[in-house]
Parts: structure tokens; sequence; C-alpha cells
């Protein structure tokens, strides 16, 4: 039998991993928003094809590359490809409509993720795909009954680390401060020599290579990749974002493993059925509270 | 550069927003070393004038000439890249970077941190309260302050041209007379300037020529102090 405490760290981990995943795709959301002011519905189908192209090169690579090297070489590969698709979405879909009515931006963006879920479909024939790493799942550090295992380690190591990277970039160098700034202002930001553009598509390729490393995480942990599985994820990540302030970088950040965590918990302490009630009732609760998000500033301008 | 190549000049300038023609063809130039004022009156084609220039607006016909060389459609990036500085009307600091990530952007262009840190230093010598304010969020600044942001903002670019866009606007009557002083000092450090101005008696006073502009195109145009003293423009622009 388990006791209470090691309940509460295997759901704490459990959480957390669930968390990071929300985090890392709630970062591509809020950082679009954030720039342009498009919920990019596409970019919970970015995730899944980094997840597909992950598996795929995985089953590649393997025989040559087992474990965690051919895995870090399918996520760059997956990083490779979801961030050019990010990218030529940005550049054929949005930025012609960059001046249009938000609408019809948000219509291209259900449109982006259609064509994207429909073409995995077509190739993986509606058939879920198995992913099979090879790493030994049972390896890890024993925590009295629980193993924490050496893969939700290296997960959450990584989470951290791309997520300390990321805020070293935006608020350490040129490029990040003026993707701050676009947000603001882009008329301002040309005059002072951005190319602004060039930092759009900056934005969409970073959101959409962090999305993929979710994706080949999600391969790594779960074991298999649908060409639908993008949807829902999507949609906690976006609920992640709201929640963390939506165009908050650490807001995302926040949003995301405080709503993998409130799932965790709902899971041990109300059953798998419940758990969305349970996290979206709480996360309904704190945007009552706080209508911006946690971390979200009002837009109420001082003049 | 030849003397004689003016710093910047403009040719039939047209612009138009949607079907509205906003300049009517408009030509003036500025000479190295000077100050020249744009007058007129709310909606006379002033920042329409200027947003033609450094690349936020196409314009509709015309062309515009930097050091030379024709920029006329080029994007604002490139054109700030060859020496041109645009403050807009309203100041527009970035209100939720600090003081002196908005000074940082100001320079983007360039690659050299070294010589960031110099302009840096330079724009705190000539206005130490930014300094002191250095880590401040922009928009907490006052209406004076943040002017004063804006212009050391366009001075991390180290122009050979500032187009500045009504600096008195908006700001505390008292305060006027500190940026007076400041566009007067720029001047005297060899700084070139474009001026558009509502406030005709302060520009007047610092401009060495002047042009007044009526619904899109330029009606009147002369040495500053001599259009001071022109009986229309005393009339239309300075109450008289």
């Amino acid at each position: 039998m388990f006791s209470a405490w090691e309940l509460i760290l295997q759901q704490l981990v459990n959480g957390l991993i669930l968390g990071s995943f929300y985090a890392l795709v709630a970062l591509g959301y809020s950082m679009v928003y954030g720039i342009i002011k498009l919920l990019n519905f596409a970019h919970g189908d970015i995730y899944m094809t980094g997840a597909f192209i992950c598996l795929s090169v995985y089953g590649a690579v393997s025989g040559v590359l087992p474990g965690w090297t051919g895995i870090a070489v399918s996520v760059l590969a997956a990083m490779a490809v979801s961030g050019l698709l990010g990218f030529l979405a940005q550049k054929f879909a949005y930025r012609p409509l960059l001046s249009a009515p938000r609408l019809s931006l948000l219509i291209t963006a259900i449109g982006v993720s259609l064509v994207i879920s429909n073409t995995v479909m077509v190739i993986t024939k509606s058939q879920p795909l198995f992913f099979t790493s090879g790493l030994d799942n049972s390896l890890g550090i024993k925590f009295g009954s629980i193993t924490v295992t050496y893969i939700q380690i290296i997960m959450l190591a990584v989470s951290a680390i791309l997520m300390i990277s990321l805020t070293l970039f935006i608020n350490r160098t040129m490029m990040g401060k003026a993707m701050r700034a676009i947000a603001l202002d882009q008329d301002t930001c040309a005059l002072v020599g951005i190319n602004v553009n060039k930092i759009i598509g900056l934005t969409f390729v970073l959101g959409s290579a962090l999305a993929a490393i979710a994706g080949g995480m999600a391969c790594v942990y779960y074991g298999n990749v649908q060409y639908n599985m993008g949807y829902m994820i999507g949609i906690k990540a976006f609920t992640a974002a709201v929640i963390g302030g939506i165009g908050s970088v650490p807001g995302a950040m926040l949003g995301g493993i405080l709503l993998g965590l409130l799932e965790a918990l709902g899971t041990q302490f109300l059953g798998s059925s419940w758990k969305d009630v349970f996290a979206f009732g709480l996360l309904i609760l704190i945007l009552i509270l706080r209508p911006n998000g946690l971390l979200g500033r009002s837009e109420i301008e001082r003049m | 550069m030849p003397n004689d190549t003016p710093l910047i000049k403009v040719e039939g300038l047209e612009a138009c927003y949607g079907k509205v023609a906003a300049l009517g063809g408009i030509s003036f130039e500025v000479r190295e070393g000077q100050i020249v004022t744009l007058l007129g009156s709310n909606g006379a084609g002033k920042s329409t004038t200027l947003r033609a220039i450094s690349g936020l607006l196409a314009p509709s016909a015309g062309r515009v000439f930097f050091c030379g060389e024709e920029i006329t459609k080029m994007p604002p990036h490139e054109i700030v890249k060859r020496g041109l500085a645009h403050l807009p009307e309203g100041r527009h600091i970035f209100k939720d970077l600090t003081v002196l990530e908005n000074l940082e952007l100001g320079s983007y262009t360039l690659k050299d941190n070294n010589e960031r840190k110099r302009r840096l230093n330079r724009v705190f010598e000539r206005f130490p309260i930014l300094s002191k304010r250095m880590k401040q969020a922009g928009g907490t600044l006052s209406g004076g302050e943040q002017q004063m942001l804006a212009i050391g903002r366009g001075l991390m670019a180290s122009p050979k041209l500032l187009l500045m866009d009504e600096p008195s606007m908006g700001i505390a009557p008292l305060i006027v007379r500190d940026i007076t002083n400041i566009i007067k000092t720029l001047h005297d450090d060899g700084t070139t300037i474009l001026l558009v101005e509502q406030n005709a008696k302060m520009a007047l006073g610092l401009a060495d020529y002047g042009y007044v502009l009526d619904t899109g195109s330029i009606v009147l145009e002369g040495v500053g102090s001599e259009l001071l003293k022109d009986e229309k423009v005393v009339k239309a622009y300075l109450g008289g």
C-alpha cells in the first residue's frame, strides 16, 4: 500500500510532467498572441506534427542510434520540421491577413489546423502509431515504494532548461527585447530599425519548436501518436495561457504547470473522469478573481 | 558627401489614406546642420510627410532622397540603418519595457555592444534623469521625461537626421522650454533636424528655414525669422 505522502509525491511528479507539456505548448500560444493578437488554433497540430516527425525519424535512426541519442536526433528533426511549418503558416496564411479583422485570422488558423491534422490523418490512415523507445522505464530514484523514473527526471530537467533559456532570451538579448517591444507597438519598432516581419517569423519558429519538443516528449512518455492528439492539448494549453495571462511568457509557464498539477490532484482525489471538471472549475474561479490571468496585465492604459 | 547635396530631398511627394488624399505633391529639402520646420494646422499633412519619408507609409507618387540615395520604397528598418531617426508624435515609449531597454532598442541595428554602451553614456550625460530612472518601466515616467526618453532613443541610432513630430505636444508649458533647449543643444552639436510643430512660435524661433503646409500642399516658405514676421503666418498660426 502507498502511504499518503508517497501518493502526493507521485501525483506531484505526474502533475509536473503534464504541466511541462502544457507549459511548452502554451508558450507558443502566448508568444504569438502577444505579438500579433492571434489565437493560433493550429498550434496543437504543430505539436502533433512534432510528435509524428519524432516517431518517424526515431523509427529510421533507432537501429543505429538507440536510446537517448536517437531520441535527441529525432526531437531535433521534429523541431526543425515544426519550426518550418509554423514559419510557413505564418508567412503564407497569417501575414497577408495581418491588417484584416482578427476574426478572419482566427478562421484561417482553424483552417490551417484542419489542413495539418487531415494531412497526417491521410498519411497514417487514421491509425494510431506506436512508439517504442527501448528505454528502461523501471530505472529511477526510489522514494519508498514510489519510483521517479530517469525518463521523468530528464523530461522535467529538459523542460526547466528550455523555460529558463527562453526567459533569458526574451529578457537579455536584443531580439528578445524586440519581441516584447513588437507586442507593444509595431510601428515604433520599425522606426528604431527592427525588421518586424522577421521577428514575428522568429516568434512562430520558436513557439513551434517548443511545441515540437513537447510532442517528442509525449512520444516517449505515452508511446503513441495520433493525428487528432493536438486538439485536446491545444485547448488545454490555450487554457493554461489564459490562466497565466495570455501574452505573458512567465504566465504561460505558470499556467501550464498549475493546470498539470490541478489535473493530477483531481485524478487523485476525484478520479480521472472528474479531473477536467476539477481543474477547469478551479480555473474558472481564478479567472473570476483575476480576469487578466495570474500574470497578465490589465488593458487599461495610462495616457 | 559634397556640400551641395541636401541631406534629405523630397520631390513631388503624394500620399493618401484609402481614397482620401493627404499630400498633394510637395517638394522641399533639408541641408546638413539645419533645423527645418514644417508648420501647419491639424490635418495639413505634416505627420503624413514624416511617415512617408521614414517608410511607415508608402507614398503614392514622388521620390525621397537621403544623402543622395533614393529611399522611397525602402522599409523603415532599412532607412533607419542609413542614419535617419523618426521620433513619432505622442512619444511612443515602449511602456512595459524599462528605460534602459527602450534606449537599447534605439540602437537595434547596431551590432557593436561597446559602441552601444558609449552611446548610452552620451544619452545619460545629456539626460541625467534617464540614468536615475534606468530600471523603471518607460510608462511610469512623466510626459516630459518620456519625451527625453523618446529623444534619447532616437539619438541611440546616432542619426544624421532627426525627424521630430510635435515634441511639445501634451507637455506642460514649463517643460516645453526644456524641450526647446534640448533641440537647440542637439542643433549646436551638429544634428540636422526636420521639426514638425503646431507650436509655430517655438518652431520658428528654432528653425533656419520653414515651410507652411495647408491641406497637403506647401503654401509658403522662407527663413525662420522672416516667417515669424509674415502677416499670413502670424494671422493663421500665431493668433495675431
